[in-house]
């Protein structure tokens, strides 16, 4: 039992804000750190501006073999003592919390800016800035034979922008320090001030290739705030759509995997089926991409008899063709070569900083919101979770596998038999001084939008949480004590999104 | 100059361009994809050829000589190589030891010229480029030893010339070992799979391609050419051990060197779709192992 249990906070279940205790600073560090120690873990940490000089800091916690959520909350001014050094955990959302509202956590070990911008969501009264946007203090090893190579924030392929310090000697990295924040737009504020309308669109663009993920979890959020309950029908088809995403970007990576070690069958292969399930999507949607598609009260698009049957003869084409470019790549003793013992997260290090999705489901923590903390289809329809141990690239290529193939069987069963119900019902008008957590098991893990609303129904606070803010920092971890040429390569078997990062 | 010497030699300087091209198409169709079309490299070079160069600032005449020197290099190591089967353009006793040297002379310029730019991927590249050499030459001169033991003839022209021919009957073990090692330096060489990755984009694994990052232009070209030429000079190696021409009419020698140089290039494709590139820190163990077939086919022949 734990303090938590009176709250009956659950995944997409709204509570009044009222509910969530406001505690002392002190007090409010301690049942945080308590909760963590044991077995609970922070889902996000974030400050509300209160009025006058003060910021409300919410904690959201699970404890995932309960199926739980916590919340708890505290009142500061312009600072408090860091919960880092006790909570590791904590280290991502305190920098965030210095930069977004600037409050100072202090004896913070790492405090710097995280996306090296003005503070958003400072409380009223405040005028001071915590964190110098413009100054990034590097860490940097001395040495004579040290030395430091940059990367980006222009890369050479097309991919987003980002800041690679490397600390080296030889081929050999020593430290690796990652700088972000370049596609920082203002995520919160929209989500906060746009009509609703509008918001969703931009929920949808919150990372361009988790479209479905971002705006499940944005919808569920809404849906819970209004009391609006979806039919199965709409819940089935999110379901399909979010799995098809998950199987488009996992075989799209396993492709970008084979191509980074120059093993070209398995790349080429991999990259025309990703292909295969984004056509899936347009099927669906009309976007690739899957925007447009879902929308506060269900989906936009009903799915006919005839198309899903079209859609299930090419998802089972394509689970006949994918097994053995699968089987070639993980056989081939040069690939297999490559990917064991590269770039390993160990399990205590994931555990410690509460890493989440594929990269904390192969060292062997077996955390999926779909099965923690099940929501919509998820609670009827069960994806086995699917773990490696070893934690290293090889590791989350196998965990990126298995999922291929348990979400491909779980598309097929789905839609043989598409339960009835309006594909869309209305969504009346969200209920005031509530609040919600909507979690989503992403591609790339657990996206979680806590909403919080005001006295009129309006949104007041709207916090993102994309795993990748989780989880860059497993790639700062996991390169030092490896070869200098296969940080692309680790870097691409995480595969995190900047957009979902710098928000 | 014999004029079937004369006309092999325009033959391999013509046909260089088409050689990754000929790579890159069978990997592709290995790969069910349709490809770049054979001729790409010609078309790249006419390009880069027409435009402009820009030089970075931070860069002196050490920069600008490097791509003159690396094809010119590459150019001179080509007149040792008795391309028509009997005899080089030009030849004396141990131009071997020139033809490596004009090879690593081609190389240094290529690193100085990297290391001029101050880049840190282009260091990177030199320092892997050089260690890469440092594993591979060994290799090279072990192939020349073995050769020379089989043929009795201290010069190119006489070890792939005519003597050859008459050592396969009692030497075909060891001109095998020979052949097979110096196709793994060629791709060590050239920058193939699975040393290294001619497609990548990815800068921090890149061997030979971060070097030639800074270069643009007619430089480009001539940087381009080159490995293309060094593809060639390699692929007449092995062409040249496996194949000995001496007997065939002048015309005739020539073709089958052209074949020859497109079934080697049709190869480096094979091995491109079938395996992975190795890990950098393994690269030396390959070439190591290149060394140890070269040497085992001196062995053969110390018996």
């Amino acid at each position: 039992m734990s303090a938590f249990d009176e709250l009956d906070l659950r995944n997409r279940h709204a509570i009044p804000l009222a509910a969530v205790p406001v505690e002392p600073v002190e007090r409010f560090r301690e049942t945080v750190v308590g909760a963590v120690r044991g077995g609970w873990r922070l889902v996000t940490m974030f400050g509300m501006p209160e009025g006058g000089d003060d910021t409300r800091l919410i904690a959201i916690l699970a404890h995932d073999a309960r199926g739980a959520l916590g919340a708890t909350s505290a009142v500061v001014r312009d600072r408090y003592p860091a919960l880092t050094p006790d909570c590791p955990q904590a280290h991502v959302f305190e920098r965030e919390l210095a930069e977004q509202c600037a409050v100072c956590p202090d004896g913070h070990p790492w405090l710097k800016p995280l996306r090296r911008h003005l503070p958003d969501h400072r409380a009223p009264c405040r005028t001071d800035v915590v964190l110098d946007p413009d100054a990034y203090p590097f860490f940097r090893i001395d040495g004579e034979e040290v030395h430091e190579v940059a990367v980006g924030p222009v890369h050479a392929g097309i991919i987003e922008p980002g800041h690679f310090r490397l600390q080296a000697h030889g081929e050999n990295v020593l430290f690796l320090e990652i700088m972000l924040g370049f596609q920082h737009r203002g995520i919160e504020r929209l989500l906060e001030t746009a009509d609703p309308v509008r918001a969703v669109l931009v929920a949808e663009s919150i990372a361009g290739d988790t479209v479905i993920g971002h705006v499940g979890a944005y919808c569920g959020a809404i849906e819970a705030l209004a009391r609006s309950r979806k039919t199965p029908r709409a819940q089935t088809i999110r379901g399909l759509a979010l799995e098809l995403e998950r199987l488009a970007n996992h075989i799209g990576d396993l492709g970008a995997i084979a191509g980074d070690v120059a093993y070209q069958p398995a790349a080429a292969f991999f990259g025309r089926m990703r292909g295969e399930c984004l056509n899936a999507l347009m099927t669906l949607s009309g976007n690739r991409y899957g925007r447009g598609l879902i929308r506060p009260g269900g989906v936009a698009f009903d799915v006919p008899a005839a198309m899903a049957a079209e859609l299930r003869a090419k998802l089972e084409r394509l689970r006949d063709e994918l097994s053995p470019v699968a089987t070639l790549m993980f056989e081939s003793g040069s690939v297999q070569g490559r990917l064991e013992g590269v770039g390993v997260v160990p399990r205590a290090q994931c555990l410690a900083l509460g890493f989440v999705g594929p990269v904390a489901r192969s060292c062997d923590v077996a955390r999926d919101v779909r099965h923690d903390h099940p929501y919509g289809i998820f609670r009827f329809a069960h994806i086995p979770v699917a773990t490696a141990w070893a934690g290293d690239v090889h590791a989350r290529a196998l965990v990126r596998w298995l999922e291929v193939r348990r979400s491909l069987e779980f598309v097929i069963e789905q839609l043989a038999e598409l339960p009835r119900g309006e594909p869309r019902v209305p969504c009346g008008a969200l209920r005031p001084e509530e609040l919600v957590v909507a979690m989503q098991e992403g591609w790339r893990g657990e996206i979680a939008h806590v909403v919080i609303t005001d006295d009129r129904g309006g949104i007041r606070r709207h916090k993102v949480t994309d795993p990748s803010l989780h989880n860059w920092t497993a790639v700062a971890l996991a390169l030092p004590g490896n070869q200098i040429s296969d940080f692309p390569l680790c870097n691409k078997s995480f595969n995190l999104s900047y957009a979902g990062h710098d928000l | 100059m014999t004029p079937g010497a004369f006309a092999s030699l325009a033959a391999l300087l013509l046909v260089a361009p088409a050689l990754p091209g000929i790579a890159t198409k069978t990997k592709s169709v290995l790969t069910g994809r349709r490809g770049a079309p054979v001729l790409q490299l010609y078309y790249d070079l006419w390009k880069l050829v027409r435009k402009g160069v820009v030089y970075s600032t931070t860069t002196t005449w050490v920069f600008r000589v490097g791509p003159v020197v690396v094809l010119g290099s590459l150019l001179v190591a080509a007149l040792f190589l008795p391309l028509d089967g009997r005899a080089a353009p030009a030849h004396f006793a141990g131009d071997l030891v020139a033809f490596a040297a004009a090879l690593a002379l081609g190389r240094f310029a290529l690193v100085l010229a990297g290391l001029d730019t101050g880049s840190s991927f282009e260091g990177m590249g030199a320092s892997r480029e050089v260690t890469v050499a440092t594993f591979a030459e060994p290799a090279l001169f072990l192939c020349f030893i073995a050769l020379v033991l089989a043929t009795g003839d201290l010069s190119l022209s006489g070890m792939l010339g005519a003597p050859l021919a008459a050592a396969w009957p009692h030497a075909g073990a060891s001109l095998t070992l020979v052949g097979i090692s110096l196709f793994v330096l060629l791709l060590a060489e050239c920058s193939r799979v699975p040393i290294d990755d001619p497609a990548t984009h990815l800068e921090l694994t890149m061997i030979h391609e971060v070097i030639v990052l800074d270069h643009s232009g007619p430089d480009l070209a001539l940087i381009l050419y080159g490995s293309a030429l060094k593809l060639a000079l390699f692929g007449a190696l092995v062409v040249e051990v496996f194949v000995p021409r001496a007997a065939l009419a002048a015309p005739v020698a020539v073709v089958v060197l052209v074949a020859g140089l497109g079934a080697v290039a049709a190869g480096v494709g094979v091995v491109e779709s079938i395996m992975a590139r190795l890990r950098l820190d393994r690269v030396p163990q390959l070439l190591v192992g290149a060394s140890a077939l070269a040497l085992v086919g001196i062995i053969l022949l110390l018996r």
